[in-house]
């Protein structure tokens, strides 16, 4: 017989593909279903999952299409199963109601974004950081998401492991916003031993008489049942007092239920930040990136760096909710921002909106054929830039 | 060991992407180095041109693809033809000899054609594993990884029912530089 907990953390050192180390992680996160439908660049997660999850006594299904696999998930989820799907742009589109479903009935769950070129079914295997504002705001009404952004194999497995456990404790959908770079390029993953990695589980209600879509304060996460526990349970995606009753006229309830699932998150927003930071003290320029195009950046960093250029840099592992106060310190110590990515302007507006005043905030775009920035435009952009502010 | 850059080119459906697997796997893991690998494909699953690209390094890779290669393994005419700008002056180019015919002339250009795909057929009886064939010959050519990482590589990835053959392509790919570089009055 299999021992299932042998093989749910795979230790070692492995070659593997983004795709296959974001399925790795989310096995070794406790990940135990997934509802998908195949579209490329994703379709590695979905095999890869196919295969692991039946290992490990987990549940995989092939749905559909995008919409039964997100609506699977979020019934595995209120089931009390650990629960991911994963995407590119096309299937993401057609998952965005019920992503915000998810969000009003605070319901754990993973959704994998691997960028393709868009809008529509566009240069369908070529990568594209186009889903930055969808990832946001792509489904209706005021809602909070977290979205991750890794730029390795090593993350994908690292930042997998982190969205369940983000989306466990605050109750809220998180997106993996990866790209076609990340999710097929193969390098060395690390994968510690089980009992190094940090797990959390949701909390569970102590009665049930206990409320779970409310009852706590701001900054706090109601527990959640699981449905066959015997808890009385009403879920649904209209307004909902505290105890899951409809509650569709009435402006108090909608207002404390939508303020309490927003504020959730912006008020621990620097608990869920996470970014990395290069040498903004004493940077002449600066740069916010995330995905795959931080990885030209180090690049650059370097060759500005031999011809004297100090480069402050921003790099998110964390998109949203964003990091308004460290991009804003670096717009207080430069004059000009620049921020690469492979979109025609996304990023760009909120580090613009962000920085204010404080440094002037241009785009370095590139869009088709999933050709990267490299690191030599970005440094030709470096030096345009500073060569303005000397004139 | 400086940076390495690798192209490896052909028609979707030959197992370019595989073959980049296998050596990117190779030098990962049974030789310790940095590896970066991508790959691109057109949207159709055959036919189309198919690209992987490998960087090794002993030191971390930030930028992960190719700009200027030291190695271009290609295994179609307009494979070689759209990626020769990327190739080094003084690079190898390793092509697979009958899909291969216009070979450009360049003075330090090092250059070796492989008879990948009449191997794989004749000698081993599967013209499936002429990309094996045609790596494992530029793999010893080029001295980038040895032969028994590429065969711990093959041994790792792929199915069993097919192992032996891609094993034996690697024997096979490395028998014929053998006797191509003594034809030439070179050392093996």
């Amino acid at each position: 017989m299999i021992n299932k907990q042998d093989k749910q953390v795979l230790s070692g050192t492995h070659f593997w593909q983004g795709d296959i180390a974001c399925a790795e992680g989310a096995i070794a996160a406790g990940c135990r279903f997934f509802a998908g439908y195949p579209i490329t660049p994703a379709s590695e997660i979905t095999e890869h999952m196919a295969k692991r999850l039946p290992e490990v006594g987990g549940i995989y299904v092939q749905m559909e299409d995008e919409i039964a696999s997100i609506s699977a998930v979020i019934g595995a989820s209120w089931g009390g199963l650990k629960a991911m799907t994963a995407t590119s742009g096309p299937g993401f589109s057609l998952m965005q109601e019920n992503i915000g479903y998810a969000c009003m009935t605070e319901t754990p769950c993973v959704i994998v974004d691997i960028q393709r070129v868009g809008p529509s079914t566009g240069q369908a295997t070529k990568a594209a950081q186009g889903d930055v504002m969808q990832a946001r705001w792509g489904t209706h009404g005021d809602h909070e998401v977290i979205v991750l952004s890794p730029n390795s194999p090593q993350e994908m497995f690292d930042l997998t492991i982190r969205a369940f456990n983000l989306s466990e404790l605050y109750r809220v959908p998180v997106i993996i916003l990866a790209d076609e770079i990340i999710g097929h390029m193969w390098e060395k993953v690390h994968v510690p031993p089980p009992e190094k990695i940090e797990i959390y589980n949701r909390k569970k209600p102590s009665s049930f008489s206990e409320p779970v879509f409310g009852g706590v304060g701001e900054t706090e996460i109601p527990p959640m049942p699981r449905i066959g526990d015997g808890y009385n349970l009403l879920i649904t995606g209209s307004t909902h007092d505290k105890y899951g009753y409809r509650k569709t006229v009435d402006p108090e309830v909608h207002r404390k239920l939508v303020t309490r699932i927003v504020n959730k998150i912006r008020k621990n927003a620097e608990k869920i930040i996470d970014v990395e930071i290069q040498n903004i003290e004493n940077a002449d320029i600066g740069i916010v990136s995330f995905g795959c195009t931080s990885r030209s950046v180090y690049d650059a960093i370097e060759l500005a760096g031999r011809e004297g250029i100090t480069v402050g840099h921003v790099r998110l592992r964390t998109i949203w909710p964003f990091p308004e106060k460290i991009v804003r310190k670096l717009a207080e110590k430069v004059n000009f921002i620049l921020v690469p990515e492979m979109n025609l302007g996304q990023l760009v507006y909120e580090v613009e909106r962000v920085a204010g005043c404080e440094a002037h905030v241009k785009a370095i775009s590139k869009i088709g054929g999933g050709e990267m920035i490299t690191p030599e435009e970005i440094l030709s952009e470096i030096k345009r830039f500073l060569r303005r502010r000397a004139v | 060991m400086t940076r390495i850059e690798i192209i490896i080119v052909g028609i979707g459906g030959m197992g370019v992407v595989l073959a980049g697997r296998i050596l990117a796997r190779a030098a990962a893991i049974y030789e310790n180095k940095e590896v970066v690998q991508t790959q691109s494909y057109g949207a159709e699953a055959r036919g189309t041109a198919a690209k992987s690209e490998i960087i090794m390094n002993d030191k971390k890779i930030n930028y992960p693809k190719v700009r200027k290669c030291d190695i271009l393994i290609a295994m179609s005419q307009d494979g070689l033809k759209r990626y020769l700008p990327y190739l080094k002056d003084d690079g190898n180019l390793i092509f697979e000899q009958s899909l291969v015919k216009d070979i450009p002339k360049r003075k330090k250009l090092k250059t070796l054609g492989v008879p990948a795909i009449e191997i794989a057929e004749k000698v081993i009886g599967n013209r499936m594993v002429a990309n094996i064939v045609i790596i494992a010959a530029a793999a010893r050519f080029t001295k980038i990884v040895s032969e028994n990482s590429l065969k711990r590589a093959i041994t790792d990835i792929v199915p069993e029912s097919m192992r032996n053959i891609n094993l034996k392509a690697v024997d096979e790919g490395i028998k014929f530089l053998k006797s191509r570089l003594r034809q030439a009055n070179l050392p093996f």
